[in-house]
């Protein structure tokens, strides 16, 4: 579907013909990994600049997180742990589909997705309950804008791997030589999981000293 | 289909890849398409029509300064048509041409092929500028944006609130715009070549594109994050660029120049890599340098992201900042006149066509040179000191944005106009669009050094008396390039109804995109060409002299 | 016979180049006058670029115009050029004699900035833009409470900016005047009076916006920033009347927010500070009351209570602005 086909020139006709449908898929299954890998180093950076800022106002501040405004910790290590453990879930249901086992796959995709809902929940529930919000502070300034976006890319990340599943349905539409969209969804989810511990260090860990 | 035969007047019959229709009609230049070509011309139409709007914000501001008086437009209005002009031209005009128009319509082409890596995206990434420039005139209503293209906190958070969020969505959009595009070029450019085009025969174009692309993939995020902060402290009540209440307001400055320094170069490498194409092709020379160029785009890249603070000398930076970043911006000298040099080389023992294509293409080369001179005494802090936020910067990035970019777009439309349409621009329009430009680039910027080194501040509706004439005499020379748009605009809609026909390659160059025909089949070629020598050959086969590009010949 | 004169006249190129970047360098008149001990410096500087700038130009263009007329395709003529690809040595030497030059140009600027004044040790910046970091063009330790610490010390501090000042001044600004106050004499005004050859600081901040401290005589700008304090030092020598220009868009009126550096003789300027010591000491409530009337100080009432100033100041500040 996207774009079109590359006729190695150099081969002979009748090389062309057979090879083209299956070259067609080889290259364009690269290229959306390509693809995504190249736009998250980029994402990556949008959480460079909210991380340096983060540090250079914390830098500045005399205490930080202010007097009275208290990092929790037990539920986020919690949600630490799933968010990460998910990671490893993420990868057996796409070990699962490189054996061309969709149903490994549906199983171990619903259990990171499963995984996901809970941190998100564990999320809302700890802004429900820290006792100041977005706008009290600096340090809540910081704090609710990077793990909101943070958030945000899980549940799109989340959305990614409902996609899958949803599109797993359809028997036949993964398969040992197809699953480009399940790669995608995994590498999404690392990314998702590796800005986190990064958010995790310097929210909460840097603040406990 | 192995024939010698000229394929591109063979009907095509197989519809192995060719669903799509023969030829693009009107309309589909107006709907979500996906072809690089057409998403190239709608790039570089609208972007166009947003020059003019820009332009004419610039008309409003120079006769705005025919007097020291404020009389004309109201101040916070002026501020207003201001930040408007700098965005617009910036994210609007120059960049969706230069990497938009130019890197899509060309890439493909240049690479040989069919479409760029995921058409489906780069279609997006279009559609994210129209919107985002209603925003902007939206804004207009709510007062208008008036804190610069820069919108430095604090004062981008007590000035009409409703405008600058319309600002922050519409950069937000185009930032989103210039990340989707770039990971198209680079996986294009790496992935979508066709393997008979060896890298040292990849035209200069793609490496400029492709630094280009790296660069906007690195900086833009950045500018985003420093955006939503923005967002945030306007909005939703947060302090991040709030000192009050322990923000800090140097910290959008680092985090805003981290992306638009960059951003100077995302708008000029393209305009560097149009330069290596259009001026061996006239000149009838191999390029002077190849590899020196290509790598030198890629210095400047990496040299480009380490020297934003050049823009903040007086912002309350340490004198290590000051020092350091004094000294990396002086190396961006080095691989520009490696640059400069290399094309002033390709000139000699050339035999210059004078096109309009490289009129624009050598105004350029003298007109750069003083805006870079210009933007290397800047680069010096103890003289920044001086000058910094004056006229005197005013006038060194219209040079290199006017005299640079502008001229570079230019150049590149005369070049690429009988590819993209069939036929030929009228060479006398061509040249009355020249020297008027020319003129009055000079008459506009020039005079704005000596304004800056005098004392005029920038971003001021009104003025010191003592700087009337000089004033006047901008003035002036903004009307002069107001009235250069008009040959163009007419050179460009006669020719495109009634030039000449061009014929596949009018200029017998030697880039892949001139072996198809004019303009090129949705899918660009038939079969895809096989390179048989490189881009910028001239004068290397003598009996070949004048010939077509006659590389889609398999050769068994 | 063709090698001679080829030499002669890249000589001669030379000779004239050289020869009419200096008496570019030497003669353009671009800048104004100089009014401060670190002025003389810049222009020197700004000269020595000139020149360099004015060569690079002539060779350049010059390049230019000599290939497009030479280089021109001739009528008939449909042949391409010779094929040269590069010249190995050529491109050597292009990298390098930039380089070298700005690599020169990269060290002057560093001493001139530390004979400026701007690499005096200052005390330890935690992060980029600590709150209290930021010396321009003179970089200074005067203040008692600062440690000094020699973390920038590129070579030994200028003498004269590593004794204390001569004199403090509070400077504010805000939207759209500037304020001065003498901590010392305890008198505020709204133009900025200065003794002569005395080693002047500014205390730069900002009331609302990001302002910029600019006297274009002095070569010397400076933002105030909210939040953040600022110095600027400087050493005046000429006597007479300046203009201090905001340079940081600063809102509508940021154009016409403007006002006077008077450079007084020392004997003057103590005349200046004696008087107004006692205009000062009047009755402020009542002068404020007076101004509230006037409508073109209604906008800085406000301000003028905060930061406790007089009547004769309010009226100075800005006729012309509102
Ligand atoms: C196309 C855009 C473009 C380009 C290419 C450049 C190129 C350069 N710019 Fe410019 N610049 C801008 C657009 C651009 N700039 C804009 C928009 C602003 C204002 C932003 C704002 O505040 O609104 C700005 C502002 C700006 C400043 C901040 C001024 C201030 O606010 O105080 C500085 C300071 O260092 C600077 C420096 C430079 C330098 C060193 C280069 C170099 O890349 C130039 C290199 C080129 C040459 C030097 C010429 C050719 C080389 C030779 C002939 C070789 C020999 C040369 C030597 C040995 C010196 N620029
Ligand atoms: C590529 C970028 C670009 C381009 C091409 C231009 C082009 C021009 N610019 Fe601009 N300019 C900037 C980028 C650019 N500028 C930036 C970034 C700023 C800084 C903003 C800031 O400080 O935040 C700036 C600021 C700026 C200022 C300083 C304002 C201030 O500090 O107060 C001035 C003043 O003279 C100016 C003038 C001009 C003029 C006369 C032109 C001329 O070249 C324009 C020529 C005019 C036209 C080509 C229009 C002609 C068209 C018509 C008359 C018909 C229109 C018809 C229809 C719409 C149907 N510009
Ligand atoms: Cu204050 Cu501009
Ligand atoms: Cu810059």
């Amino acid at each position: 579907m996207q774009g079109s086909t590359i006729d190695p020139p150099e081969t002979t006709l009748d090389e062309v013909v057979p090879s083209s449908t299956e070259l067609h898929e080889e290259i364009h299954t690269d290229l959306r990994v390509w693809g995504l890998l190249t736009f998250l180093i980029s994402e990556s950076l949008m959480f460079g600049g909210f991380f340096a800022s983060y540090l250079v106002l914390r830098g500045e501040s005399a205490a930080w997180p202010p007097e009275g405004t208290e990092v929790e910790l037990l539920l986020p290590t919690l949600n630490t742990i799933v968010l990460v453990s998910s990671s490893f879930v993420i990868h057996l249901g796409d070990t699962a589909i490189k054996k061309d086992d969709v149903h490994g796959l549906r199983r171990w995709y619903i259990v990171t997705a499963l995984m996901g809902a809970v941190f998100l929940a564990g999320q809302v529930y700890e802004y429900l309950t820290l006792g100041y919000g977005l706008t009290t502070n600096i340090f809540s300034n910081c704090f609710y804008l990077m793990t909101g976006f943070h958030g945000l890319h899980v549940f799109i990340g989340l959305l990614l791997i409902l996609g899958v599943l949803w599109r797993s349905r359809r028997s036949g539409h993964y398969s040992i030589s197809k699953h480009v969209g399940v790669e995608m969804a995994e590498i999404y989810w690392h990314f998702v999981d590796i800005i986190w511990i990064v958010l995790f260090t310097l929210l909460y860990i840097l603040t406990i000293f | 289909m192995t024939q010698v035969e000229d394929f591109r007047d063979v009907t095509v019959t197989d519809g192995s890849h060719n669903s799509p229709p023969k030829a693009w009609k009107w309309y589909d230049y107006f709907t979500f398409n996906i072809d690089h070509k057409v998403i190239g011309i709608q790039y570089l139409v609208t972007a166009f029509v947003f020059y003019l709007i820009g332009g004419l914000m610039a008309v409003a501001i120079r006769v705005e300064l025919t007097t020291p008086d404020s009389d004309l437009l109201d101040p916070n209005l002026y501020n207003a048509f201001m930040t408007n002009h700098g965005t617009i031209m910036i994210f609007l005009w120059i960049v969706p041409s230069a990497i938009g128009g130019f890197g899509n319509y060309l890439i493909p082409l240049m690479v040989g092929a069919r479409d760029m890596a995921f058409p489906r995206l780069n279609a997006i990434a279009f559609w994210l500028n129209p919107p985002a420039g209603a925003l902007l005139l939206l804004s207009f209503l709510f007062g208008g944006s008036q804190s610069g293209w820069t919108a430095y906190p604090p004062l981008s958070l007590v000035t009409a609130n409703t405008a600058q969020t319309l600002w922050i969505l519409a950069i937000v959009l185009v930032g989103t715009s210039s990340i989707l595009g770039s990971v198209n070029f680079v996986i294009t450019i790496l992935k979508l070549k066709v393997p008979s085009l060896r890298w040292e025969q990849l035209p200069l174009f793609c490496w400029a594109i492709l630094a280009t692309s790296v660069l906007a993939l690195l900086s833009t995020p950045v500018l985003a994050a420093g955006l939503v902060l923005l967002l945030f402290d306007i909005n939703f009540g947060t302090s991040f660029f709030k000192p009050e209440a322990g923000g800090n307001v140097v910290l959008y400055q680092h985090l805003f120049w981290f992306y638009s320094h960059p951003a100077v170069y995302l708008m000029i490498l393209p305009i560097f890599g149009i330069m290596s194409e259009v001026i061996p092709v006239h000149a009838r020379k191999p390029i002077f340098g190849y590899k020196a160029i290509a790598y030198s785009s890629l210095t400047i890249c990496v040299v480009g992201l380490f020297v934003w603070v050049h823009h903040m000398f007086t912002s309350g930076t340490p004198p290590w900042m000051r020092m350091f970043f004094t000294i990396s911006t002086l190396i961006v000298a080095v691989p520009t006149g490696v640059k400069i040099f290399g094309w002033v080389a390709t000139l000699w023992g050339g035999k210059i066509r004078f096109t309009s294509a490289m009129l624009f293409a050598i105004g350029l080369l003298s007109m750069f040179v003083v805006g870079g001179l210009d933007g290397i005494t800047l680069g010096t802090a103890p003289f920044d000191l001086h000058v910094h936020d004056t006229y005197y910067v005013v006038g060194h990035f219209h040079y290199v944005l006017f005299g640079g970019s502008v001229f570079g777009i230019y150049s590149g439309i005369y070049h690429w106009f009988p590819k993209i349409t069939g036929r030929m621009t009228n060479e006398t329009l061509g040249r009355i669009h020249f020297a008027l430009t020319f003129v009055g680039t000079h008459l506009t910027f020039l005079p704005m050094h000596h304004l800056g080194l005098q004392g005029m501040p920038r971003r001021v509706a009104m003025y010191d008396p003592q700087f009337t004439t000089i004033n006047q005499l901008c003035t002036v020379g903004a009307f002069v390039l107001a009235a250069s748009v008009i040959p163009f605009t007419i050179n460009m809609i006669w020719s495109w109804l009634n030039g000449a026909k061009a014929g596949d390659n009018p200029w017998n160059a030697l880039t892949l995109e001139w072996t198809t025909s004019s303009p090129p089949l949705i899918e660009n070629w038939e079969v895809l060409p096989v390179v048989t020598h490189g881009p910028y050959d001239y004068g290397m086969n003598p009996q070949n002299a004048g010939v077509n590009n006659d590389q889609t010949i398999p050769v068994t | 016979m063709k090698q001679v004169p080829a030499s002669l006249l890249t000589l001669l190129a030379g000779v004239m180049i050289t020869l009419i970047s200096f008496w570019v360098s030497q003669h353009h008149g671009l800048l104004p006058e100089q009014a401060s001990a670190q002025a003389p410096l810049v222009d020197r500087f700004f000269n020595v670029m000139v020149t360099i700038a004015t060569a690079l130009f002539l060779i350049v263009q010059g390049a230019i115009v000599w290939f497009i007329i030479q280089f021109r395709q001739r009528a008939g003529d449909e042949t391409d050029g010779v094929p040269i690809e590069g010249n190995f040595s050529l491109e050597i030497l292009w990298t390098a004699i930039p380089a070298m030059i700005v690599i020169g140009l990269g060290i002057y600027s560093v001493d001139v900035y530390e004979q400026m004044g701007g690499l005096a040790p200052t005390h330890k910046h935690g992060l980029i833009a600590h709150q209290t970091a930021a010396l321009v063009a003179a970089g200074d330790t005067a203040e008692p409470t600062i440690e000094p610490s020699p973390q920038y010390g590129i070579g030994a501090p200028a003498a004269e900016s590593a004794r204390a000042a001569d004199l403090v001044v509070n400077v504010t600004g805000l939207q759209y005047a500037w304020l001065f106050n003498y901590p010392d004499s305890n008198v505020t005004t709204g133009e900025l009076h200065v003794p002569l050859g005395k080693a002047v600081q500014l205390n730069l901040s900002a009331q609302d916006v990001i302002h910029s401290f600019w006297v274009p005589q002095f070569r010397l700008k400076q933002d105030a920033l909210p939040g953040q304090a600022t110095v600027l030092r400087f050493v005046a020598t000429k006597i007479g009347t300046f203009p201090v220009v905001c340079a940081e868009l600063c809102g509508g009126y940021h154009g016409s927010m403007r006002t006077q550096l008077i450079v007084h003789s020392p004997e003057d300027y103590d005349a200046w500070l004696a008087e107004n010591q006692i205009a000062q000491s009047s009755d402020l409530q009542q002068k404020i009351a007076v101004t509230a009337e006037q409508s073109d100080a209604e906008m800085l009432a406000a301000y003028a209570r905060a930061i406790d100033i007089n009547a004769e100041t309010l009226t100075q500040l800005h006729p012309n602005s509102l």
